[in-house]
């Protein structure tokens, strides 16, 4: 598939920190590509210089083979992570000004449609509650129908029913063949949506592929997870990579049967047991590190 | 410069300002009542520019002293208490008619011309008076234009000074950056939503004022019409100029602040500028604002014609020009 964006030795350096360090990159067309990474790692300098908004200190990006330029801001749709919206104006009123900047527009009635926004269209934007704020942005970014939308951290502040019905407007834009660049904080949020993710650290990327290739890449166990307080304190001698939590014991292994005869031989309880796969969020903390960075 | 993305802009922003019942109220009210404020304090005999003392009975006393006008004359029973209040200039003087004695503060300018007056009352006329027979005006009439420009100078300087900024830290800026609207077609729509905001009001409170305390009008509306529009262009490009770049609301205001209240002191909003230091009189001549009362003053009270308030005219449209070339070249999203 044809790269839509495409970055290559792309550098930012600010006063003594290098944001983004070397980063090549190939946003497929039609694909939904997330970009992950944890607090500091150079992500929004990366979105931002891909959307056009901050200039990289070196390297070159393109969009459809060639630079940005005016067709670029045509095309693509933003929604920034938080982007105020003039005070006193109705959702209608922004959708009709925003609507003005651009050749080609989506109907206003489609994308009320598209977006839900019926039953607060004609409100003060001031007066409208989180999960109806980000979908008239979303809406606004639809605006114009772009072939290339950033989402910059949609669902951050949203309640569980309002962050599925975003996934769900995600996934009706998807499926009108827009490419999309989702960067999130919820890896359960990335592993729904996105055909193919980047984790980014220290400006450059670290892992790259489809969840279920990185997935499979990087793990070939499960995880026996039991409760803190049916685990034995201190821990009994096991021959299994045992990692103690705040409030439950996860243990890694690649044979189920074998790790539950050795618990059971410990006497350890298995009524709290639960196994699962490991996730998007196992291999974030496994690249990324546990330590909390600011 | 494409027209309809400035349109929408500029209808947007026009729905922001008219939506916000309070600051219209504001932009309304405030300079109305400030010159039914100055009507009500300068109606009447005048008001008292000295106050003095008086030991003993006032109503008692032929002193020719006690008849001047524009002095208030209280009585004063304590002579030491009152002393005290001639020494902290809460009276310009004391006087005892009875002992034929006075008390000034060496310190007061006030005292020492009501020390002039007290011993020229009684004294024989050594010229001969002569009165002037031109329109008669009252305080109110000379501060009008004066109340009238320079609420339009905060209207302008902090509708669009301030404003940019405060869309330029709350992210908004940011936002139209990622669109394809040009900072022309944003600077535009801004100047031109505050420009025509700014005359309207300004109509609305010159018709109140006018109805409510009536002032003279010896010149043109037009012209009238026509000074204001330049002065708002020249000081809502002095705007753009303080937010070209600033991301601060906090300096931002500080800045509009720094620029507003030297420009309300030189212009000669309150009182008038002759006399003060020759510097002083020239640096008042770079600000807007002076030109914009000079010209109102001269076409309400004197009756002057396009031919006579040329010069500051041309000064405005100079301004305007400067600052608004020079704020669009420094403008930046973020």
């Amino acid at each position: 598939m044809p790269a839509l964006l495409e970055t290559h030795h792309l550098i930012k350096h600010f006063r003594g920190v290098q944001a983004v360090n070397g980063l090549d990159l190939a946003i497929p067309s039609g694909c939904c590509f997330g970009l992950l990474g944890p607090n500091g790692a150079g992500k929004t300098t990366t979105v931002e210089i891909l959307e056009g908004i901050q200039e990289p200190t070196s390297g070159t990006i393109r969009y459809r083979g060639e630079p940005l330029g005016p067709r670029f801001r045509q095309e693509v749709g933003i929604m920034f992570q938080s982007t105020a919206l003039q005070d006193h104006i109705t959702g209608r009123e922004n959708l009709r000004m925003f609507g003005s900047f651009y050749p080609r527009t989506l109907p206003v009635d489609e994308l009320i449609k598209s977006c839900a926004l019926g039953e607060f269209l004609d409100r003060d934007t001031r007066k409208l509650s989180g999960g109806q704020r980000q979908r008239l942005l979303l809406a606004i970014a639809l605006v114009n129908d772009p072939d290339l939308l950033f989402l910059d951290e949609p669902t951050t502040g949203l309640d569980p029913q309002a962050r599925r019905n975003f996934w769900e407007l995600i996934h009706q834009i998807k499926s009108r063949g827009t490419t999309v660049l989702l960067t999130t904080h919820y890896m359960e949020e990335a592993y729904h949506l996105c055909d193919e993710i980047a984790i980014m650290d220290h400006g450059r990327i670290i892992a790259q592929g489809t969840p279920r290739d990185l997935l499979a890449a990087h793990f070939d166990d499960v995880v026996l997870q039991l409760p803190l307080a049916d685990f034995p304190d201190p821990a009994p001698a096991l021959a299994l990579t045992v990692i103690r939590g705040r409030d439950a014991v996860e243990i890694l292994t690649r044979d189920v049967n074998a790790a539950i005869q050795e618990l059971l031989a410990q006497h350890i309880s298995l009524a709290r047991l639960q196994i699962r796969p490991r996730t998007l969020e196992d291999l974030f903390l496994e690249l990324t590190g546990r330590e909390l960075r600011t | 410069m494409n027209f309809k993305r400035f349109w929408a802009l500029l209808v947007c922003r026009n729905y922001e300002f008219l939506r916000d019942r309070s600051t219209l109220t504001w932009n309304l009210l405030f300079p109305i009542s400030l010159i039914a404020g100055f009507a009500f304090a300068f109606s009447g005999p005048g008001l008292a520019l000295y106050k003095v003392g008086v030991l003993g009975d006032i109503g008692g006393n032929s002193s020719a002293f006690l008849q001047t006008r524009y002095v208030q004359f209280v009585p004063a029973a304590d002579r030491l208490a009152a002393l005290t209040k001639v020494e902290r200039h809460q009276l310009d003087m004391l006087f005892d008619p009875t002992g034929g004695r006075y008390w000034i503060n060496d310190e007061s300018p006030k005292g020492y011309l009501l020390e002039r007056v007290l011993r020229g009352a009684d004294a024989p006329p050594a010229f001969s008076k002569q009165t002037v027979n031109g329109r008669v005006i009252r305080y109110v009439d000379w501060v009008m234009p004066g109340v009238l420009a320079m609420n339009m100078m905060f209207s302008c300087l902090f509708g669009v000074g301030y404003v940019i900024v405060r869309y330029r830290k709350n992210g908004m800026l940011k936002r139209l950056k990622a669109t394809p609207l040009t900072p022309l077609e944003f600077l535009s729509a801004q100047v031109a939503s505050r420009w025509w905001l700014t005359l309207g009001t300004t109509v609305l409170v010159f018709v109140g004022a006018d109805f409510f305390i009536g002032f003279p009008m010896h010149g043109s509306y037009l012209n009238l019409l026509l000074v204001f529009a330049i002065g708002a262009l020249s000081l809502i490009s002095l705007g753009v100029v303080v937010s070209a770049r600033t991301t601060s609301e906090e300096l931002a205001g500080g800045l509009l602040n720094f620029l507003s209240w030297p420009m309300t002191f030189l212009s000669g909003v309150w009182f008038s500028l002759e006399g003060v230091h020759p510097f002083l009189q020239q640096c008042a001549q770079v600000a807007p604002l002076t030109h914009m009362i000079d010209a109102a003053r001269a076409i309400m009270i004197d009756g002057a014609g396009l031919a006579e308030i040329s010069g500051h005219l041309l000064a405005l449209t100079a301004m305007s020009a400067g600052l608004m070339a020079f704020g669009a070249w420094q403008f930046r999203w973020e």
